[in-house]
């Protein structure tokens, strides 16, 4: 299939799909790329999601260059609208006829019921992240020292990017 | 209510956009509260949730939420874009920086370094996440089936969620207090 119309029809499903937001959706994004169509590299991934960590703007521009790297800018532009097209079209959908979710507790179970496997998807998304990025002892020192770092103080995280940008400089990692 | 013209939608959200740098969030709330006041702590909370809730790009979906509410369609098109302009553009210019230079020995370093600390991220934020949850056998039960059907078996998402999702919510339900 055209890769244009495989990332179509692939991320307007997963914008529907993204409990929690995009981040519950890149191990599949990474498994559809990486595993199955063999797009990028598994460092590849993780470049790019380090490449959109220092970019400004939403998260999900990611997404945008994941379709960069597989099919240029007409990728790029594939990619955003697929995966923005679907929750926007709901977002004004519910904005205008549900004024107030307030705590309905239909959605209260929802939400209970959703969150841990959210949170199963993101500890994925780590781990993928690491296994892309740690072939040294150096960067998975990185990564575990970030991980401290950022659970028990209130450091900017940005600082320890640009920690480990800097030891990869180097050569360290 | 009068509230902002299209025009102040889109350069406001295109501000948010271009400030945004780790979590966008802390600026739209910034702009959207404390800047302009077109929201009230309180309101920006209740977006924030409906926002979180609906599945998709989180922030993206308040900005279509809070422009449909201040100029229905067109509000929304202009929030959008303006959140994503700036951004996008300059995504992609890192992109062909990135097609380029990515494998100059340099480069390559600090990205991978980069993408070290990015991993530790969001393990830390998946660990954040976890801790209020940690004791109850149910969350610690799906949180690790995730784990292991996603990250370790590679299966694929929405059979996977197919399966958990209806069987959470359920759960969920017939345990609520």
């Amino acid at each position: 299939m055209n890769p244009l119309l495989s990332i179509a029809a692939r991320f307007i499903v997963l914008s529907l799909v993204a409990a929690g937001g995009m981040t519950s959706v890149l191990p599949e994004i990474h498994r559809v790329v990486v595993d199955v169509h063999h797009w990028m590299t598994d460092a590849e991934f993780t470049d790019l999601f380090a490449l959109s960590q220092v970019a400004p703007g939403p998260n999900a521009l990611f997404i945008t260059l994941i379709g960069w790297q597989v099919a240029g800018i007409p990728g790029a532009l594939v990619a955003t609208a697929a995966m923005c097209a679907p929750s926007c079209t709901m977002s004004y959908l519910v904005a205008r006829v549900w004024q107030r979710a307030g705590a309905a507790p239909w959605r209260r179970a929802v939400e209970a019921g959703l969150a841990p496997i959210t949170i199963g998807l993101i500890l994925s998304t780590g781990y993928l992240l690491a296994r892309g990025a740690d072939r040294s002892w150096p960067a998975a020192a990185i990564t575990v020292v970030t991980a401290a770092f950022v659970l028990s103080t209130r450091v900017n995280p940005l600082w320890l990017f640009a920690l480990g940008g800097l030891l990869g400089l180097l050569r360290v990692a | 209510m009068t509230g902002p013209s299209v025009r102040e939608l889109f350069w406001a959200f295109a501000r948010t956009g271009a400030r945004g740098f780790g979590s966008t969030w802390p600026w739209a709330r910034r702009m959207l509260v404390d800047e302009t006041r077109w929201l009230t702590a309180e309101e920006f909370t209740d977006v924030f949730n409906i926002g979180n809730f609906l599945p998709g790009p989180n922030v993206i979906n308040v900005a279509v939420i809070v422009g449909t509410r201040f100029r229905g369609l067109r509000g929304a098109l202009a929030a959008f874009l303006g959140l994503l302009s700036l951004p996008f553009c300059i995504v992609l210019a890192l992109g062909a920086f990135y097609t380029r230079f990515g494998q100059l020995p340099g480069i390559d370093g600090v990205l991978r370094g980069i993408g070290a600390a990015a991993a530790g991220l969001m393990i830390a934020m998946g660990v954040r996440m976890a801790m209020p949850l940690l004791p109850a056998l149910r969350a610690v039960g799906f949180m690790a089936v995730t784990f292991v059907a996603i990250a370790i078996m590679r299966l694929p998402l929405v059979p996977v969620l197919l399966v958990l999702a209806p069987l959470g919510v359920l759960l969920s339900w017939t345990r609520r207090p």
